[in-house]
């Protein structure tokens, strides 16, 4: 193990192998993996049954089928891993997407990806069925069906201006949130009242169906997003200068998108549209490490941690009628971003 | 004294080159000296930084193609062309709040792999490059804060940590004060000199092109109107047809290369 220095990070080397660590970004990560078990743990005991310390215990003393196993395994359990795996998604996709829009207002929330993915769920709820797994894939088609859309638009002499991104995305996103409003006016009541339901953004009522399409999405599409992130770093220089180290700039880019823009709509099929959570996680995770490194990990594990926080705290409000989360998430983001607005010269 | 004869390292070859459907450069060859350093000027879009795109494989010819040791360009892999020829655009952005030493070891890329990320030979062409460039002192300075100078010079420090064989130059010293212009262009000097390596330089200097230059290459609206060496390109009436400059030639009482003495400028730069 050597120090390399000036640039903060050890190299690990042996048997013809050599990796490059940041013993900062190790450090950080690490904690906010670790903070997310530990709250997601607690938050499986919050409840109108409440599990105490001895959880463990009292579950494997019950049979299997009890009252305790069914609320443990099939709504404590669903619920707790969706908001993780939410929150995982949507903080690597919103990095993604700032970095490649160059800005931090690039995320799939503000232009316009998630109310994309929020038609194309709502379609399937109103004109088909309210399943699980038909609710995800709809999602993924609106999001990319919109992505296209967004990105087709922003093209200026084959390349992509960030500013002229957000515009074009914000404008595409207040159209989709006009056609939502229209789809539930226009669909049958009952059905409208599940998609106005799941508008709001909600970890009630989750099931394995929720857990299982976002949970598979993050273990195919998180590798790829860390295997690349090198590349998409260096194409924050500029694209002249990434290509002429060797990047190929256009599928990398394309990659990147879609793998974006997947994780953003399977997060969206799972939860509904959930605010900010995109949006905030990468900045604030950002501000935590050495700058100049793209870290995937590290959002995706701010995003968990942000979901899971607001999922404690709208289940232990004091009020009478819980938050549903996707409200939660914008007051609290409403509440970063004019901090954020606050604090940045230049924006 | 044409030096076209000798075997070139890169060339174009009937290269057509646009943006869109708006061509710049038309049906232009060119050759590039083997272990020279060669200048290119020529007047503001002229297509200079096109044809350094061009071979540098930033931007694809619509006609004809470029060769590197006789090989098309698009037959080598991103990674292998890039341990061959490194190029510094005339604008790169510098990551927020990056350090000098994190940006100088991104040079490394196209040396690196998944399971070999950093080796003691990549540690030390960061410290050469550094040092080559007068930037050692700045490693831990954040980039973002240098003045222009300074970072011109982080960017070439980047690029020679790259430790290619052929490097490609665009306009180098626009941002830098007279002092800074010559210690780059003594830079490039040496690396041809003492490593051998292969230069490509846009300047617009003519005097500093007629000191610097082995090989000098003058464009005028996307054509080649000159080259070989410096004595030999270099006449009152190519800068008048060029630089619309009427000119006396002289001889430099220093290097004994063309110095230009500029008299009146003969009309619009239109075409």
């Amino acid at each position: 193990m050597r120090f390399l220095a000036g640039s903060r990070k050890t190299v690990w080397e042996g048997h013809g192998i050599s990796v490059l660590v940041c013993p900062r970004s190790l450090a950080v990560t690490s904690l906010l993996l670790l903070l997310v078990v530990c709250l997601g743990a607690a938050s499986l005991g919050v409840g109108a049954m409440g599990f105490g310390p001895d959880l463990l215990l009292e579950l494997a003393n019950q049979p299997p089928g009890s009252m305790v196993h069914r609320v443990f395994f099939d709504i404590r359990l669903p619920r707790t891993l969706t908001a993780i795996l939410v929150g995982a998604a949507l903080g690597a996709s919103g990095l993604i997407f700032q970095s490649i829009s160059r800005n931090a207002l690039g995320s799939p929330d503000i232009i316009g990806f998630t109310t994309g993915a929020a038609t194309g769920a709502i379609v399937q709820i109103v004109l088909f069925s309210p399943s699980a797994l038909g609710v995800a894939v709809a999602a993924i088609v609106g999001g990319l069906v919109t992505a296209l859309v967004v990105y087709g638009l922003s093209v200026r002499d084959g390349s992509v201006a960030g500013y002229r991104l957000i515009l074009v995305g914000i404008g595409i996103g207040a159209i989709l949130s006009a056609v939502n409003g229209l789809l539930l006016v226009k669909g049958d009541l009952d059905n409208a009242v599940v998609a106005n339901l799941w508008l709001a953004g909600s970890l009630d009522a989750r099931n394995w169906g929720h857990v299982i399409p976002v949970g598979l999405g993050c273990l195919v599409l998180m590798p790829v997003l860390v295997l690349l992130a090198s590349r998409l770093q260096l194409m924050e220089m500029g694209d002249d200068t990434a290509r002429q180290l060797g990047v190929r700039v256009e599928a990398v880019r394309l990659t990147m998108v879609l793998c974006a823009v997947a994780l953003a709509g399977l997060a969206t099929g799972a939860a509904g549209p959930v605010a900010f959570i995109a949006l905030a996680a990468p900045q604030l995770v950002v501000r935590l490490l050495p700058s100049g490194r793209l870290p995937v990990i590290g959002a995706a594990a701010m995003g968990a941690l942000l979901m899971v926080v607001t999922d404690l705290l709208s289940r232990l409000f004091p009020l009478e009628v819980m938050l549903p989360i996707g409200r939660m998430t914008g007051v609290i983001g409403g509440i970063y971003l004019i901090w954020l607005l606050g604090r940045v010269r230049g924006i | 004294m044409n030096q076209e004869s000798e075997w070139p390292l890169l060339s174009g070859k009937s290269l057509t080159l646009s943006y869109g459907a708006r061509p710049i450069v038309q049906d232009l060859s060119v050759s590039i000296p083997e272990g020279k350093l060669t200048v290119v000027i020529g007047p503001n879009a002229c297509g200079k930084s096109t044809l350094l795109r061009a071979l540098s494989r930033l931007l694809s010819p619509e006609h004809g193609q470029v060769l590197m040791q006789g090989r098309d360009v698009s037959q080598y892999s991103a990674r292998a062309f890039a341990r061959l020829l490194g190029m510094l655009p005339q604008s790169s952005r510098a990551p927020a709040g990056i350090c000098v030493a994190d940006l100088v070891a991104r040079g490394r890329f196209p040396h690196q792999s998944l399971f070999r990320q950093w080796r003691e030979e990549d540690d030390r062409a960061v410290a050469e490059a550094m040092v080559a460039t007068g930037v050692s002192g700045l490693a831990d300075a954040v980039v973002d804060e240098l003045s222009g100078g300074q970072r011109q010079r982080v960017w070439l420090a980047m690029l020679l940590a790259q430790q290619t064989p052929v490097m490609l130059l665009d306009e180098p010293t626009t941002w830098l004060d007279i002092a800074h212009q010559l210690e780059v262009l003594e830079l490039c000097r040496r690396l041809n000199r003492n490593e051998g390596r292969t230069l490509v330089v846009v300047l617009h200097d003519l005097n500093q092109a007629a000191r610097y230059a082995d090989h000098l290459i003058v464009m005028k609206a996307g054509r080649i109107v000159g080259s070989g060496s410096p004595e030999f390109v270099m006449t009152e009436a190519l800068v008048e047809d060029v630089f619309h400059i009427r000119s006396r030639i002289l001889s430099d009482p220093v290097t004994g290369r063309p110095w230009i003495l500029p008299l009146a400028s003969t009309g619009h730069m239109e075409d």
